[in-house]
């Protein structure tokens, strides 16, 4: 089976000298297709160059990062950045939605910018708000929607056409509880529709909607979860 | 008193047999917090025994008698969900206590305990998400608010394990400091150290 995302070795080293900082260190992280994968850590262990080198937006200092089974390093700027547009989308705490244009006209920018005809990227594009429920927010500008929604219309514009790789960097940071949950359902319908997703977040409640959840601490993973229990030995753990 | 106060409520739906009380109880509470029905009965003795319900045969076996609740039982109910349940300190914890002995040995072995005990509360968080995940957001909102309350308070007690890592490395010391300790005074000596 091909990974999804591979980091095999990745250390990113900032400046050099005495103002060296080593913000990623030997990391090795494998995100399987359908699997959602957390970060987890404080600020400054180095979460968004994780998900920045994950996402072909940084080079590592060494080490390989593999996206669908291409080593990112291997390729040329162009079709890095082909790769990016084709296979990865990113969802930020803000929303980033571009004012002037519908949710549909948003999420369909990516496949335009790829050379997709306006006319089937837009068909495409309401084919992923309808996949994630949203099919009547399609016509409305981002500020008709509640931030929840305009997260929601992100996620549906990180996932538009085959992309497979769901980047998020703290998505629910500026959403309510129940708001936030909903940003994550549709992070995890996405994953067990064959995607994958890597969530970074220094929340320990956000992260708990992963798969996996690995700790990252001064650039260098520190622990990670064992995989999920069943049912039975989550009432024998509880002792209230 | 919690588990009193839940049998009053059920109650307040109509008169109920105390094996039937049990298993309304487990569903509503989703199976969390399962109950024998041996405290099932000595609960409702007590209740019985303050006025707060009344069998209405009341010389049956145990397992034959209906209990009722009565005009002063669902006074005292009313007055339950008015009071706020925050009535004194907190119970001493098992994990607190493993983290203030801890810190007496040496660093590397208290760093070692937040971390077992970090991976231990967030794959806790991660099952009970999972449940959560299983229910729809218009599910029922009695067990939406039990798994809340299960997640917010695991997940305080990351937080919690947190503050204490970043004290360790703030601290700078590589051998835990020894200072002699004034006896404590403060309102949670009073309490038992749980076995």
């Amino acid at each position: 089976m091909t990974l999804t995302l591979e980091l095999r070795g990745v250390t990113r080293v900032h400046g050099s000298g005495h103002t060296q900082v080593d913000a990623l260190v030997n990391a090795n992280l494998s995100v399987e297709p359908g699997a959602l994968v957390a970060v987890m850590g404080p600020s400054g262990s180095g979460k968004t160059t994780l998900l920045s080198l994950a996402g072909g937006l940084e080079k590592p200092t060494s080490g390989e990062v593999i996206v669908d089974g291409t080593q990112l390093g291997q390729l040329s700027v162009g079709h890095l950045a082909a790769l990016r547009r084709r296979s990865i989308g990113y969802v930020f705490q803000q929303f980033n939605l571009i004012e002037g244009l519908t949710a549909v006209e948003n999420v369909s920018i990516p496949l335009e910018l790829d050379g997709v005809n306006r006319r089937d990227a837009s068909v495409a594009a309401m084919a992923s708000l309808e996949l994630l429920g949203l099919g009547s927010l399609a016509k409305r500008f981002p500020d008709e929607l509640s931030g929840g929604e305009q997260q929601r219309v992100a996620i549906a514009r990180a996932v538009v056409g085959e992309r497979t790789l769901l980047l998020a960097d703290e998505p629910t940071g500026a959403l309510d509880t129940v708001t936030g949950e909903s940003v994550l359902r549709l992070m995890r319908d996405h994953c067990e529709r064959g995607g994958a997703g890597v969530l970074v977040t220094h929340d320990a409640r956000l992260a708990a909607w992963a798969d996996q959840v690995v700790f990252l601490r001064d650039g260098r993973i520190v622990d990670q979860t064992e995989s999920p229990k069943g049912p039975e030995e989550l009432l024998d753990r509880v002792v209230m | 008193m919690s588990v009193g106060m839940s049998l009053l409520a059920i109650l307040e739906d109509g008169p109920s047999y105390g094996l039937q009380l049990k298993n309304d109880f487990e569903q509503r509470t989703g199976g969390i917090w399962p109950l024998n029905v041996g405290q099932v009965y000595t609960t409702l003795q007590r209740l019985q025994r303050d006025g707060l319900v009344e069998a209405e045969s009341s010389n049956a076996a145990e397992s034959q008698k209906i209990y009722g609740i009565t005009d002063q039982g669902r006074q005292r109910l009313s007055d339950w969900f008015r009071e706020p349940a925050a009535d004194g300190p907190p119970a001493r914890e098992g994990l607190v206590l493993k983290l203030v002995m801890v810190t007496r040995r040496n660093r590397d072995d208290a760093v070692g305990v937040i971390q077992t005990e970090r991976r231990g509360a967030v794959q806790l968080l991660q099952e009970y998400t999972r449940l959560k995940r299983e229910t729809p957001s218009d599910g029922d909102l009695g067990w939406l608010f039990l798994l809340d309350s299960l997640i917010f308070t695991t997940e305080a007690r990351v937080r919690w394990l947190d503050s204490c890592e970043s004290r360790i490395a703030a601290s700078g010391d590589t051998a835990p400091q020894r200072r002699p300790v004034e006896p404590a005074t403060h309102a949670f000596e009073h309490e038992e150290v749980p076995s």
